[in-house]
């Protein structure tokens, strides 16, 4: 296998058009967690024309709600949630800057549309893998709505985040391909 | 009549709640060895050499294997010559579960269904409880996350769908779910009953040690020819291609209505978690 690809954060365009279907990629910088909760808010904000509460630009959300860090810990466990209910969301995070997602399960045609045109990537990382990518995090502070507890907005520094490309900007789909690869009859 | 205080229940269940989330089974470690020997893509290979190291940091710092430490199921088999004192037993589990998830630092998960206003301690927990012979009280907390319980289903096939109709509603199901539970999942079937025990039996069927074989040798060979078709839809660890689609599928089966055939497929992640005490 491929040695994985450092990228840090914010990202670029170029970074984003120069990642395909497949990569091992390690995420270094800042990056926000954002869930459910936290995604109703957000598109309620760019509904009703407000800001939204970080510079969204060039930015990764990943979709985690953590364990509370036990004491001597940066962070607790941190392993993605399902991506498929933020997808009514997504569009309109990526048409105002977003570049990245991390996550984990397929995405709908119109996020992938969407990725597509607004030039952003789909990252998954291992799910269930909380423990260990916990430890990829070296610093964290809420940054909005603290009430909603584990699906607060999280500003994150990380080092070394493990995470696989599985929509690129080209339209590939690594869940849709990967099942094909293996499928017998 | 032997008498148990609800303190010792609580605190039981408090421990039960941490140990589950934070020390994952020999049962499924050793699913995992099997499945890195026999799985054909890479990726897939270190996907489950990923899950080995997770539940080993898991296990060594005491923290959550998932950031999903789940919805507290709690499963309590009580002897029928064992009187409880100091309180009722549901206020006891929940005490349990409230102490459990604050004290082992776990994700509070549990929120109102319209508002999504979080409980803030992890409770009410699912408590399911049988009236046994004896004077012992068993229970077992089987944490459940929201992922893999989001591509659960109950459905009531008609009798003429027989088992084949049965065989390709489960394969279609854990197709249908593709990445989005967490695979290598357990596959939990519960087959006949009424539509709410299908659900319970197919939940039940999880807490079978993994590796171990249906005490019912057609349901045996029925979950060998289910999970050999499973794990040719080449949806893998994580979703990403492989032989590893589900380390095992569970069955139990009890007699149903003769106009119903009722089918609940309980898809649990590859975490799969469950401690259990006898008092």
């Amino acid at each position: 296998m491929a040695e994985p690809i450092r990228l840090k954060t914010p990202l670029t365009d170029n970074d984003v058009e120069g990642l395909n279907m497949g990569d091992r990629v390690l995420i270094n910088g800042i990056i926000y967690t954002g869930r459910d909760a936290a995604h109703k808010r957000l598109y309620d904000l760019l509904n009703e024309g407000k800001e939204l509460p970080f510079d969204i630009r060039g930015q990764i959300i990943y979709y985690v709600g953590p364990t509370p860090a036990k004491p001597g810990q940066v962070f607790g466990s941190a392993g993605p949630t399902t991506s498929y209910r933020m997808d009514a969301y997504a569009p309109a995070l990526i048409e105002k800057g977003l570049k990245g997602m991390i996550g984990k399960g397929m995405r709908s045609d119109a996020v992938k549309e969407a990725m597509k045109k607004g030039k952003a990537i789909y990252f998954a990382a291992t799910g269930g893998a909380g423990a260990l990518l916990a430890k990829k995090v070296k610093k964290a502070e809420v940054v909005a709505y603290e009430d909603l507890g584990p699906e607060a907005i999280r500003r994150l520094e990380v080092e070394d985040l493990p995470v696989i490309v599985i929509n690129d900007v080209r339209g590939n789909d690594l869940y849709i391909e990967g099942e094909k690869r293996y499928r017998k009859g | 009549m032997r008498e148990i205080d609800v303190k010792l229940i609580t605190e039981k269940v408090r421990s039960l709640c941490i140990e589950a989330n934070t020390d994952l089974g020999e049962d499924v470690l050793e699913a995992f060895d099997r499945a890195i020997q026999q799985e054909e893509s890479p990726l897939g290979v270190e996907i489950l050499k990923e899950l080995k190291e997770n539940a080993r940091i898991a296990r060594e710092e005491k923290v959550a294997i998932c950031q999903d430490t789940g919805f507290a199921v709690v499963f309590v088999e009580w002897g029928q010559d064992v009187h409880l004192i100091g309180g009722g037993l549901k206020e006891a589990v929940d005490e349990g579960v409230r102490r459990g998830y604050r004290e082992g630092y776990l994700r509070k998960s549990i929120c109102h269904p319209f508002t999504r206003a979080n409980t803030g301690d992890n409770t009410p927990a699912i408590l399911h409880t049988e009236i046994v012979p004896g004077d012992r009280v068993k229970i077992t907390v089987a944490p459940k996350g929201g992922g893999s319980e989001n591509m659960s289903r109950v459905v009531m096939l008609t009798p003429s769908d027989g088992v084949e109709g049965m065989k390709r509603y489960v394969v279609q199901r854990v197709k249908e779910s593709g990445s989005n539970p967490c695979p290598p999942t357990i596959v939990g079937v519960g087959i006949g009953g009424t539509f709410e025990m299908a659900a319970l039996l197919a939940k039940k069927s999880l807490l079978r040690p993994l590796g171990t074989k249906n005490p019912d040798s057609d349901l045996n060979r029925l979950e060998m020819e289910i999970l050999e078709e499973i794990n040719r839809l080449g949806i893998g660890p994580q979703g990403l291609g492989g032989r590893t689609t589900s380390l095992a599928v569970h069955i139990l089966m009890m007699p149903c209505h003769i106009a119903s055939f009722p089918l609940a497929v309980n898809i649990q992640c590859h975490a799969q978690r469950h401690k259990e005490v006898v008092i």
